[in-house]
């Protein structure tokens, strides 16, 4: 409940200040933004698994949005940023399309 | 289904409650709390507690939500600011190549329309100076009957006595007075002209004359008179004939008389060199 209330007021805060990302971190911010969902359907799995633990949660969070982000700033670095982005992107999102199955198998048992 | 969730706890506690109470007893041992799943574990996730977890997961979810729209916004802004230098560079290269060739075809068009207009206007041209040249070539030749001002000569011949010479060096006087059209008689002078014959039996191409003789001329009517008139000039060899000759200027001279030219057997138009 409070992770709802706390997403709702994410939004509602983004949607009021209206930042402007800094041009450094704006190759990084969807990459980390799919991580950080890779990292929130991951904590949702684990909580209808029953094995939700706010540390695990935290560290998976905090570690994925720095990692995909480093592996971006990588491969920027090598001159293959857009590739190895799409790379990780396509990785995030093949986990959290099999997290999201998980999920569903555990809500609608299908 | 929360009770399939709740199965294995359940089984393992036989006569135990469906309920939370019922779980805790068991799985208290092995972790802190009830161990739950599925749609229980959701309902519970949902009542707002200020468990670390929840207000945990609430903190990196607002971050989350921040961020997405974030992205969201600077997504939906700049579709340029936001490319890596690389495909920057690739854009660029791609604009300014389709720059250059939209630019070169551009100038290869105006080229083509400019050649198309002068081509026209020099047609044009070309097309009036043949019409002049026609025009020009017609009168010189006898094709075409000329107006214009010039002098009317009448040389009198009482006695016959006027030589053809005498002709031809009044035709002479004439031309270089400038006289443009000549006609004597009823006959056309021309380039081929020839005056043949003996005194009082004067032959224009082959035509007999008779006197008097009536020069029609195109031309200066000031120049040609005082060119005729000039001491020893021609009306001096028609006096010295035995003749005599009198020159009046006529503002409109109408020299009708035509000749038909033999198309050139021979003589083709050398090739116009092309510059």
């Amino acid at each position: 409940m409070i992770a709802i209330l706390g997403l709702a007021i994410g939004v509602v805060v983004g949607l009021l200040v209206q930042p402007t990302v800094p041009v450094e971190l704006q190759p990084y911010l969807p990459i980390a933004v799919v991580a950080a969902l890779d990292a929130l359907f991951g904590g949702l799995r684990a909580l209808l698994d029953g094995i939700f633990n706010d540390r695990v949660f935290l560290t998976s969070f905090l570690s994925n949005v720095v990692v995909a982000a480093f592996i971006v700033f990588l491969g920027d670095q090598l001159g293959v940023g857009t590739q190895l982005s799409t790379a990780v992107v396509v990785v995030l999102g093949i986990r959290i399309f099999s997290n999201a199955a998980s999920i569903r198998r555990h809500l609608f048992r299908a | 289904m929360a009770d399939d969730e709740r199965r294995d706890p359940v089984v393992a506690q036989p006569g135990g409650t469906p309920d939370d109470a019922g779980a805790p007893a068991r799985d208290e041992a092995a972790t802190p709390r009830a161990r739950l799943t599925g749609w229980s574990a959701l309902a519970s996730a949902l009542h707002p507690r200020a468990t670390r977890a929840q207000l945990l997961a609430g903190v990196l979810c607002a971050v989350l939500g921040f961020a997405v729209v974030v992205q969201m916004r600077q997504a939906g802004d700049s579709s340029l600011s936001d490319l890596r230098t690389d495909e920057l560079v690739r854009l660029l290269d791609e604009t300014s190549a389709r720059a250059d060739q939209l630019s070169r075809e551009a100038t290869d068009l105006q080229a083509e329309r400019d050649q198309l207009e002068s081509g026209s206007t020099s047609r044009q041209a070309a097309l009036d100076a043949a019409r002049r040249n026609a025009a020009m070539q017609g009168i010189l030749s006898g094709r075409l009957p000329a107006v214009g001002p010039g002098v009317r000569v009448s040389l009198q011949d009482p006695n016959g006595s006027i030589r053809p010479v005498t002709m031809l060096n009044m035709l002479e006087e004439l031309r270089n007075a400038g006289a443009e059209a000549i006609q004597v008689g009823d006959r056309r002078v021309t380039a081929s002209s020839a005056f043949t014959g003996a005194p009082g039996a004067i032959q224009l191409d082959g035509e007999t004359l008779k006197a008097p003789y009536v020069w029609l001329v195109i031309g200066d009517p000031d120049t040609i008179q005082t060119a005729l008139e000039i001491p020893g000039g021609a009306l001096a060899y028609v006096r010295n004939d035995g003749g005599t000759g009198d020159v009046t200027k006529v503002q409109d001279v109408e020299i009708t008389a035509l000749r038909d030219l033999p198309e050139p057997k021979y003589a083709t138009p050398a090739p116009v060199p092309t510059s």
